[in-house]
């Protein structure tokens, strides 16, 4: 039976089946990797969840400023709408908001563990490249969601972050006005970032992410030990390191999906805004052009790139640093000129400097989320110069975020790193 | 080691989970509501003092009496006769009488709507919010609040609570004195531990109204917990089963 469809299928399509070998059951993967690699797959999880979540809030929500009751716009009363009256709305958004904190969560480990094993090196230049067009199109996209509720702190984080256009020179004004479609964000700036939002991007982000792992299928997964599998096949090609995607792999991300889906399920029970990280206080109050919020503040998972427009004095330079600061990040491949590829065999420069790197983002986001704020005065006393002890932090951690990059590229181009020797072969598994 | 490196990121979490909340309120020196909204009973008596006291005013233009009723474990006479007193539909919103337009003339804007005042706000705040009005003869409806100062609302359970007046700080150098404390100059009809006690079922009644699927959140979540336990578990299993192949 089965094998008369599967003939009816090939006979029909006959490109089906080996593209299923070539992706799944005949891809080979290091058998070797470590808890750093569940996060690719709990990304997809997590895309496929704020589609499904996304299709479902759609057709309740109504991206309209309009005014229903006192203050209160007709986006902001459909969002409660879902939380009370829709059979299961309140799952379903928490679902799509923690979704969105916990795909931040997972992408940044993703990266990380890019830069941890050498991911981006040659010959995944492109790999990396496609992720990080992903990691903007996730910006664009969170940004967009994060204004749809129309709540205070969704209108003000849409003047505040569309008005950095503003620091381009001669058509800055202009183009921030194209953008909202109006002098303020208003219902023009929510309806088309609805569209945006449900529309464009979602599908530029599963193009991207087809072409990611496409590009990925073709030169095969890095490891923790930074070894090519495919310098070492048997007689039928394949290489000895590597084990079938499925059914080694499938299975053991299932398990990985188990443990994410424990974490997430906890949040979305038991603490849904994540003590404001994931919801913020402020945008439970309706969108208020006159009232602005006593703190403005993107999301966490913006906080970093935040501080870096926060900690440089002026405008146009400080969005210029911003922007360097994450195309730095595409630049990675040729920065890093060591022929090594895994932290387990380069040079203690590099773990030193990765470590810092790593603390540095946390830092910047500590500080756009002005918990340094908060900490100076319990530290230096309530007489503190708040601004100027968050100022001296801040750019501590910005000089070591853009410190990293340009040593890493004097530490590799100029041959000072002392690397141990790199094994022939994966040298552990499960 | 572990230990210690647990303590720390606990701390750390602690840090960060506390200070957005921090952030949100006003001031320092918030009481502790201290509410819990799986105790119906405390509901009801909230649901009781905020229909009497408060919903003349005020609105919960995201609550529907309906709502109330099952999930307070009401009947829709009781709710119909004890809790709706504008005539509204029972699957109606608790929208208050008070126009707008006249609201804002009379206090200068119109009260806000608390369907989501905890949600804004937290628990602590309403809590220490209702204990905090105090009589000042300079306001213009004589009523001042240490919690939120200027706030143009009279203390609407005063009959309760009795009349706070302010302790007042006598600066040396003849500079503007302030509010250092609140005492009751004239006794209400509730002794103080009574009221602590009332304006804190009404805490939990708004903390409730502000998002009422938290009830069903918190009795679906353990076994939505369990469940994933398990399918980890076999999860686990099977990746093992399967691995046993791999040299």
């Amino acid at each position: 039976m089965s094998g008369a469809i599967s003939r009816w299928i090939n006979e029909r399509a006959p490109s089906l089946v080996p593209m299923y070998r070539k992706h799944l059951s005949e891809y080979y993967a290091p058998k070797n990797f470590n808890v750093m690699y569940y996060f690719g797959s709990l990304a997809m999880l997590v895309l496929v969840n704020q589609i499904l979540t996304g299709i479902f809030l759609a057709m309740f929500y109504k991206p309209s400023a309009l005014e229903v009751f006192h203050g209160t716009s007709e986006a902001f009363a459909s969002v409660y709408y879902i939380m009370r009256d829709v059979n299961w709305g309140w799952l379903i958004r928490y679902m799509h908001t923690t979704g969105a904190s916990m795909f931040f969560v997972v992408v940044y480990l993703h990266m990380f563990r890019g830069l941890m094993y050498g991911s981006f090196k040659k010959p995944r230049e492109l790999v990396w490249i496609l992720g990080m067009l992903i990691f903007l199109a996730l910006m664009a996209e969170a940004f967009m969601g994060y204004v749809l509720p129309w709540g205070n702190m969704s209108f003000w984080g849409a003047k505040v972050i569309i008005s950095l256009f503003g620091a381009i020179p001669y058509v800055g004004e202009t183009l921030v006005h194209w953008i909202m479609g109006d002098f303020s964000p208003a219902d023009a700036t929510l309806n088309r970032f609805f569209s945006l939002h449900v529309v464009a991007l979602p599908m530029v982000l599963l193009l991207l992410v087809v072409l990611h792992l496409a590009a990925l299928h073709e030169v095969g997964s890095n490891n923790p030990d930074g070894v090519e599998i495919k310098k070492h096949k048997n007689e039928r090609g394949i290489p000895l390191d590597g084990i079938p995607f499925h059914p080694y792999y499938t299975v053991k991300d299932l398990f990985g999906v188990g443990v994410f889906l424990m974490v997430c399920a906890f949040i979305i029970f038991y603490a849904p805004t994540m003590g404001g990280w994931f919801l913020e206080h402020d945008n439970y109050i309706p969108a208020n052009h006159l009232v602005t919020p006593a703190a403005i503040r993107p999301v966490w998972y913006f906080t970093p790139f935040y501080a870096i427009l926060l900690m440089i004095p002026f405008k146009l330079p400080g969005v210029l640093a911003m922007f360097v600061g994450i195309f730095l990040l595409f630049l990675t491949p040729w920065i890093d000129r060591g022929a090594v590829k895994s932290i387990r065999y380069r040079g203690m420069g590099f773990k030193v400097a990765l470590g810092l790197f790593a603390i540095s983002f946390i830092g910047l986001g500590l500080v756009g989320a002005e918990v340094i704020n908060e900490v100076v005065p319990q530290i230096f006393g309530p007489a503190a110069d708040v601004t100027f002890w968050r100022n001296v932090f801040g750019r501590i951690m910005l000089a070591i975020y853009f410190g990293f990059f340009v040593f890493l590229w004097i530490y590799t181009y100029f041959g000072l790193e002392k690397t141990k020797p790199v094994p022939e072969r994966v040298t552990t598994h499960d | 080691m572990t230990k210690q490196a647990l303590i720390s990121i606990a701390l750390v979490l602690g840090l960060l989970l506390g200070t957005p909340s921090a952030q949100a309120f006003e001031g320092g020196g918030l009481m502790s509501a201290n509410i819990n909204i799986k105790d119906k009973a405390s509901l009801q008596r909230g649901a009781k003092i905020y229909f009497n006291y408060c919903s003349g005013c005020h609105s919960l233009h995201f609550m529907r009496y309906s709502r109330i009723a099952k999930d307070l474990g009401l009947t829709k006479q009781e709710v119909l006769n004890n809790l709706d007193f504008t005539g509204a539909k029972f699957r109606g919103h608790a929208i208050s009488a008070m126009p707008e337009a006249d609201a804002a003339n009379w206090f200068g804007k119109p009260p806000p709507d608390l369907s989501l005042m905890v949600a804004q706000k937290g628990p602590d705040y309403v809590y220490t919010y209702l204990n905090s009005f105090y009589l000042d003869p300079s306001r213009p409806v004589g009523w001042n609040n240490t919690t939120f100062p200027n706030a143009s609302m009279p203390n609407p359970l005063w009959e309760l609570q009795g009349l706070q007046v302010p302790v007042m700080s006598q600066p040396a150098d003849g500079g503007k004195p302030e509010v250092t404390g609140l005492k009751l100059a004239q006794k209400g009809r509730m002794t103080p531990a009574q009221f602590h006690s009332a304006t804190r079922d009404l805490t939990a009644f708004l903390t409730y109204v502000s998002e009422p699927a938290a009830l069903q959140r918190r009795s679906i979540g353990i076994w939505v917990l369990l469940y994933l336990a398990a399918f980890t578990l076999l999860a686990y299993l099977l990746k093992h089963e399967y691995w046993k192949d791999v040299h």
